[in-house]
Order: C-alpha cells, then structure tokens, then sequence
C-alpha cells in the first residue's frame, strides 16, 4: 500500500510535467516566441536602460505637461472607480445569496456582471472608440465597466461572507428588507467596500495607460508620443510620474485599510 | 395556547427529510427546551417557527395566527412578537452596542425611519434600561466586537427583548461560551420568563443544563418529536432514545447525578 | 441576578409620540471614531474628486446623449450581427490559442521565479534584510503598468512575443511573490521548528514542509494569475504588437473599424475568460475540499 501511494504519487507528477512541458512547446511555436533572444534580451535592455532611459534635464520642461496628463488619468481612474461601485453596490445587493430578492433576479445580475468582468478594459476601448472618439469618455467608461464587473464580484463575495449572520437576526426582528440593507450590509460592508475601491483606483491608474494608449488620452498617451518620438528621456519621466503616483496612492490606501479594517 | 405546532415537517430535495410531523404546543409563560443530537432538526424546527425557513407542510399557531398562511404584512407583524437568540449572537459587529440593541425596534418601522435608523428618546432609553438590566451598563458606545462571547450574547438578549417579545426562540444560546457565561446566560433567561412572564423555547445540547431550567423538554431525534414532558419524568431509557444508546450512556455518566 | 421590576414594554402611545419623557437630554446612538472619521473623509474626497473629475474631463467635441444613442446602436450591431471579414474562423480560433499562448509562457515563467524569490521574500524562510528587499523591489515592479515593461522591452528586443511575454512576466512575478510569500508566511510556524530541531537544512524544510503544505493556494494563485495574464495578453496584442486575437481586435476597430468584426471577436474573448473564470473557480473549489 504504502510502495503503490508513493508510485501515483510519482506517476502523477510525471505526467503533470511531461503536459506542461507539451504546452510549453506548443505556446513557443505558435507565439513565435524566440528563446535565445528571451534571455539575451535581458541584459540587453538593462543596459539600454541605464545609457537611454533616465531623465534629462530638457525633459523636465515638459514635467508640468505630463503632471496635467496625470492629473486627467488619475481623476478618471478615481471617477470610473466611484461610480461604479455605487451600481457595482446595487447589483451585488440583488445578486448576493444573503440578500437576492430572489433567484431570478440573482441569475440575471449573476450574468450580467460576469459579462462585463471577462471583458477586459482595453477590448472596452476599442469597443467604445467607435462612439466616443479620442475624448475622456472614451476611457472612462472602459473603465467604469470594467471596474464594474470587478468590484460586483467583490462586494457580492463580502456580503455573503460577513454580513449573512446579523441580516438572518434582523430578518427575525421583521425588519424591512431596505431597514436590513442599511443598518445591516451596508454597515457591516462598508470598509470592506472602500477597500475594494482604492484597490480598484489603483488597477484603474494601470489600466488607464494602457487605455491611454489605445485611446490617445491621457498619461498613456503621453508616454507614446515621446516614446513614438524616441524621445526615451521623457518617457522615462513618464515611467517616474506614474510610478509615484501609484505608490503615493497604494500607501495611501494601506494607511486607510489599516484604520477602518 | 401560545403556540402550536401540528404536523409540521420541512423536506429538503427528493428524499431528505429534516422534520417529519412534529406536533405540540407551548403555555404562555412556560420554558420549553428542545434537546437532542446535533443534526436531528433542532435548529430547522425553531426557525421553521417564524419562518426563517419555510416549512413544507403542517399548521403553526402563534397566538392566534396562522403563521404558515400568513402574507409579507402579517408574517412582519408575528415576527416582531417573537424575539430569536442566536449560537453566534448574529450582531453587526461594527456598530456600537445600543445600535445593535436597537436594531430590535426595526420590525416597528417605517421603510424610511428603518433605513435612516430614526428612533424616539423612548426607544433609546429602553435600549439604555435593558442594558443596565443586563449588566451591560458601562459597554453602551463599545464596539459589538470588542466584547466577550458572554456580553455578546446578553446584547443579542437586549435586541430580543427590545421588541417586547411574547416569545424568544434561543438557538443554542450558550454553545460557544464558557460555563461561567453560560450561567450567566441561562439565569438571565430564566428570569426573563419567571418575571417578564415571556414563553421561553429553547434549543440545548446539554442535557443537564435543560433538565435545571426547564417547565418542560421536547426530546427531538431524526427530525421526530420522541419525549414531551416534565424533566421530572425523563428517564434514563429516555434519553437513550433521544440520543442513541452510545451517546446516551455518556451523558448520564457526565451529568448523571439526576437520572440516577 | 437583579431583574428590574420596572421594566415594561414600550407603551403603544410612546411608540406613536416623537417627543421625549425627557426633554432636552437626548440619548446619542452614533459614537464617533478615528475609524468612521477615516471612512467618511474617504468617501467625500472620492465623491468631491468625481464631480471635479466630472467638470474638467477633455470631453473634446463629443456630445454626450449622442453619443450614448450611438454606442448604443453600435453595441446592438456588434452583438446581434456579429461576422468575420478580415480573416476566417480558423484564424480567429488560432489566434486566440496564440493569445492563451502568451498567457501561458507568461504564466510559467512568473511562477517558476516567484516561487524562489517568494521563498526569499517570505519573513519566516528568510532574513528580514532579504525579505524587505525583494518586497521593496516586488513594490516598484508592480507600480509601473504592465503596458510599459512590455514597450521598454521592445526598445531591446523589437515589439513581438519576445518583448511582451518577459515585460507581462514582470508583473505576473511581483504580483505571485506578494501572494506566494504571504501564503508561506501563514504556515504553522510549529512544522518549520520541528523539522529544524531535528537537523534539517533549508531546502529540505522547503520540500519536506513549506511547499507540500503550500501547494494548493500556490496552484490556485497561480491559476487565478493565469486567468489574469490571457486578459492582458489581449491587451497587450492591441497596444504593443504581441500578436493574437489582441491585435486583430485592435486592427477591427481602429484600422478597419468594422464593428460586427469587432463584436465576433469580442464574443471569442468572453467564450474563452469565461470558460478560464469556471475553470479557476473548479480548481479552487477542488483544492479547498481536498
């Protein structure tokens, strides 16, 4: 008994590897995934990086500029962040087990939520560039729907998970079903939920250069029109500029969700 | 008759079932406790009582109401009678004590007061009362989760007599506490239907605890009702019934000293 | 056991009447909080910055309800007509595969190098100089978006699968070492000790305790990255030349703009992250009940 446990034990990894190895080679050929210059392309680009890409001192005539375009991506970022949330708050209220008015409605808020998640923001601004042109909107409302399909998911986990206990209680006090909503799940969500928003700003700066770039909006498209240039020592201020604002915000939100957690 | 229960049974599925006719009926005043194996129903019988699970099939009668027939209106107007005491207090922990307390007087109101959480200095001085009452006095603006299990659970009391209940249904109000605080828990219930004159209807997994407080024991096994009676009369042979012989050779030996 | 004699229901005029027994002494319900006071001024400093946000936003010409009206037209086409015109269905498939291709590479090459620096990263397996190094460093990784690793990269190694699976590998790495460590650091610090006491070194503690006891939440991460990366990696295909149904999406809509293309390949992303999404939550499910 104990040979044969250690022989599957085996036999199981074996195969395990032996698949992921297959996929591996499978994934190298249909990419065109070139292995050698994956490993000397490495050095490569750091040493480019330390002789190309740092700022300059001409490049820091154009801070005020990129620090405006900041400013854009991080207002959206944190628009799209809040006003989805309050729908993504609705939505999991209605598709919660906890509080569902009943399995229907839980489905359909179930499936529209799951469509909106597993599209991802930047096929959303390709799909809305065709409305709103090159303008915010364009890349506020991708991100809104993505933050939108994310933050229902979240909320809809934290509301069965903590709040089902004390709604059961109020459910036998006769409380109203909206009495139950806010002096019970909301309450009880509530840092839970502003959490899951400054998460959501954070993913959404990231996301907003991608989009920035698709879209031609923004700290995005910032970056790719001194990068289009070759104009690496700005860019490389751009890189900066986001990655302190980002840390500035995530440090931000570690100091709130140490308070109210 | 403050309640009555006839023939209610709750099916799960095809094939699984919770409650098979379980039939009787509690006097006002009176302090009933349901024993048994975990698992033989205990908790879906209560909650099937105000409808926190809908039974399948059977009548409920809670002072003079068809609870079972009744709509969203009337179902409102028997819950607010009947106070519920959970094993794991089921407050909101991040509010203050007198909020949770007050929680109690939700049944009472308006969508919009509800919602608000609007309530009368009346209310809110018999949030206070009921606290002192409990010993509680000096926890008021704490938060629920910086309490002890015991004083947790004498809030969960405070919300249910907030509603000025006819009837409290306990489901295991003391199997997550210590001795201590399970005394504490125990003595308070027991004057609350001594004095207040409240129907008491109590889930318990200690037999022993069960036999000291109780008017009467419902002996529940398999989702069947198999004693109905004064504690004086529960014998050995009975609780072998209700618990299954190897069981119930082991709580005799633990709290033996009545049957024996 | 003191039981107040004077305790009564709630009179039914006292429950109809708003005024008070005792005017002037209210009772307050509310208590105020460092914490409450940190969840409010939150919440009204993201309410006042969407509506600043709101009143300044680069709208350009575009006027909002119609707008609205045409997206809204547009996303009827893209989901009741949806055909392929620049390419076949058989590409379509491909280049999907090509996509989940990038994931995958992506993937593995995270998680094989996570779970070392992970292993180094985690503040029981490690000393905290090396531990707070490689999570200072993991910090900045993940603060630059992914979208530019992949286009400092291509400066090196030419825009291509090369460039996009290493620059989307940075941040598959630092986002599995924050989660890989985390997990290691929750084990029971009990097994570690006891396989130190007797005479073990460190990478037999590693394989004989941290990894066997690991191995499902490092699976599930590492799926849930996984799930992650195919939704980047059409991102990438649009923004950064990395190939798959990313580019041809992104060639459909702005070189194209044919919309019913755009929706069938819409349709193919959802078909494939919602199948990866019910795969990932099955592993989950599978490995907690284990």
């Amino acid at each position: 008994m104990q040979g044969d446990l250690f022989a599957k034990k085996r036999r199981d990894s074996l195969v395990f590897f032996a698949l992921l190895i297959a996929i591996t080679c499978v994934s190298i050929v249909i990419t065109k995934y070139d292995v050698e210059k994956g490993f000397t392309s490495i050095p490569k680009a750091i040493s480019w990086a330390f002789s190309n890409f740092y700022p300059n001192e001409k490049s820091l005539e154009k801070l005020p500029d990129i620090l405006l375009k900041l400013k854009e991506t991080v207002l959206i970022s944190v628009a799209a962040a809040s006003v989805a949330s309050l729908f993504a708050l609705l939505f999991a209220i209605f598709g919660s087990e906890t509080t569902g008015i009943n399995g229907f409605m839980r489905k359909i808020t179930r499936g529209i939520a799951t469509l909106f998640r597993n599209i991802d923001v930047s096929a959303w601004a390709m799909i809305l560039l065709f409305s709103f042109g090159q303008s915010a909107l364009t890349g506020y409302f991708a991100l809104f729907f993505g933050s939108f399909g994310f933050l229902t998911r979240a909320f809809t986990e934290a509301i069965d998970e903590i709040s089902s206990s004390s709604v059961e209680a109020l459910q036998a006090t006769g409380a109203s079903y909206f009495a139950i909503i806010f002096q019970s799940v909301i309450p009880t969500c509530l840092p839970q939920i502003i959490s899951w928003v400054l998460f959501m700003i954070e993913t959404n700066i990231r996301s907003a250069t991608l989009v920035g770039i698709l879209t031609g909006t923004g700290i995005g498209f910032a970056f790719n029109l001194y990068y289009k240039n070759l104009n690496y020592h700005t860019a490389s201020l751009v890189v900066i500029v986001v990655v302190v604002a980002i840390m500035i915000i995530e440090n931000l939100s570690n100091y709130i969700r140490r308070v109210i957690l | 008759m403050l309640l009555e229960l006839r023939q209610v049974s709750k099916q799960y599925g095809m094939n699984t079932k919770a409650l098979s006719d379980i039939d009787f009926s509690v006097k006002e005043g009176e302090f009933v406790s349901i024993i048994g194996p975990s698992g033989a129903g205990k908790s879906t019988l209560l909650r099937c009582i105000n409808r926190m699970i809908e039974a399948s099939n059977g009548e409920i009668i809670f002072d003079g109401a068809n609870v079972l027939g009744s709509n969203k209106k009337e179902l409102k107007m028997i819950r607010r009678k009947i106070g519920m005491i959970f094993q794991h207090y089921n407050l909101v922990n991040r509010l203050s004590v007198i909020e949770n307390v007050l929680h109690g007087r939700l049944g009472y109101k308006s969508t919009i007061a509800g919602v608000l959480g609007l309530y009368q200095e009346e209310e809110k001085e018999q949030a206070v009362k009921l606290l002192q009452i409990l010993g509680l006095e000096d926890q008021i603006y704490k938060r629920a989760d910086q309490l002890s299990g015991g004083q947790k659970q004498r809030v969960g009391i405070a919300r249910a007599l907030i509603q000025s209940p006819k009837m409290l249904l306990c489901d295991e109000p003391i199997a997550s506490l210590d001795p201590n605080a399970s005394k504490i828990i125990m003595d308070h219930l027991r004057s609350i239907s001594t004095k207040m004159g409240i129907t008491i209807l109590i889930n318990l997994h200690q037999v022993e605890v069960a036999l000291k407080y109780s008017d009467r024991i419902i002996g529940v096994n398999q989702g069947r009702v198999v004693y109905n009676g004064s504690p004086d009369d529960l014998t050995e042979e009975q609780i072998h019934n209700i618990y299954g012989s190897e069981v119930g050779e082991l709580i005799l030996d633990l709290g033996g000293k009545h049957a024996g | 056991m003191e039981m107040d004699e004077s305790f009564k229901p709630i009179s039914l005029e006292a429950r109809n009447s708003m005024k008070s027994s005792h005017p002037g002494k209210m009772i307050k319900v509310k208590t105020i909080t460092k914490e409450t006071i940190v969840i409010q001024l939150t919440m009204i400093i993201l309410a006042i910055s969407t509506l600043y946000g709101f009143f300044t936003f680069d709208y350009k010409d575009i006027v909002f309800i119609e707008s609205v009206v045409s997206a809204l037209q547009s996303v009827k086409i893209m989901l009741f007509e949806p055909h392929l015109q620049h390419f076949t269905f058989g590409e379509a498939i491909f280049q999907v595969m090509v996509t989940l291709g990038l994931a995958f590479l992506t993937t593995l090459f995270g998680a094989v190098i996570a779970l070392f620096l992970g292993l180094l990263a985690a503040r029981n397996l490690s000393t905290r100089f090396v531990s707070n190094l490689i999570k200072g460093c993991v910090a900045f990784i993940r603060a630059v978006p992914t979208v530019l690793w992949v286009l400092i990269f291509s400066v090196a190694a030419g825009l291509g699968s090369v460039a996009a699976v290493i620059g989307m590998t940075f941040h598959s790495v630092g986002y599995l070492i924050k989660a890989f460590s985390e997990a290691f650091e929750e084990l029971d610090k009990g097994v570690i000790e006891a396989l130190r006491a007797s005479g073990a070194n460190w990478w037999q503690i590693v394989f004989q305790a941290v990894l066997p006891s690991c191995v499902t939440y490092l699976i599930s991460w590492t799926f849930l990255r996984f799930e992650i990366n195919f939704a980047v990696a059409v991102g990438m295909g649009a923004a950064a030349g990395a190939g798959g149904i990313g580019y041809d999406m992104f060639m459909a809509s702005g070189f194209y703009f044919d919309l019913r293309e755009v929706g069938l390949i819409t349709y193919f992303i959802l078909a494939f992250a919602i199948v990866l999404e019910i795969l990932a939550g099955r592993i989950k499910r599978k490995l907690k009940s284990r």
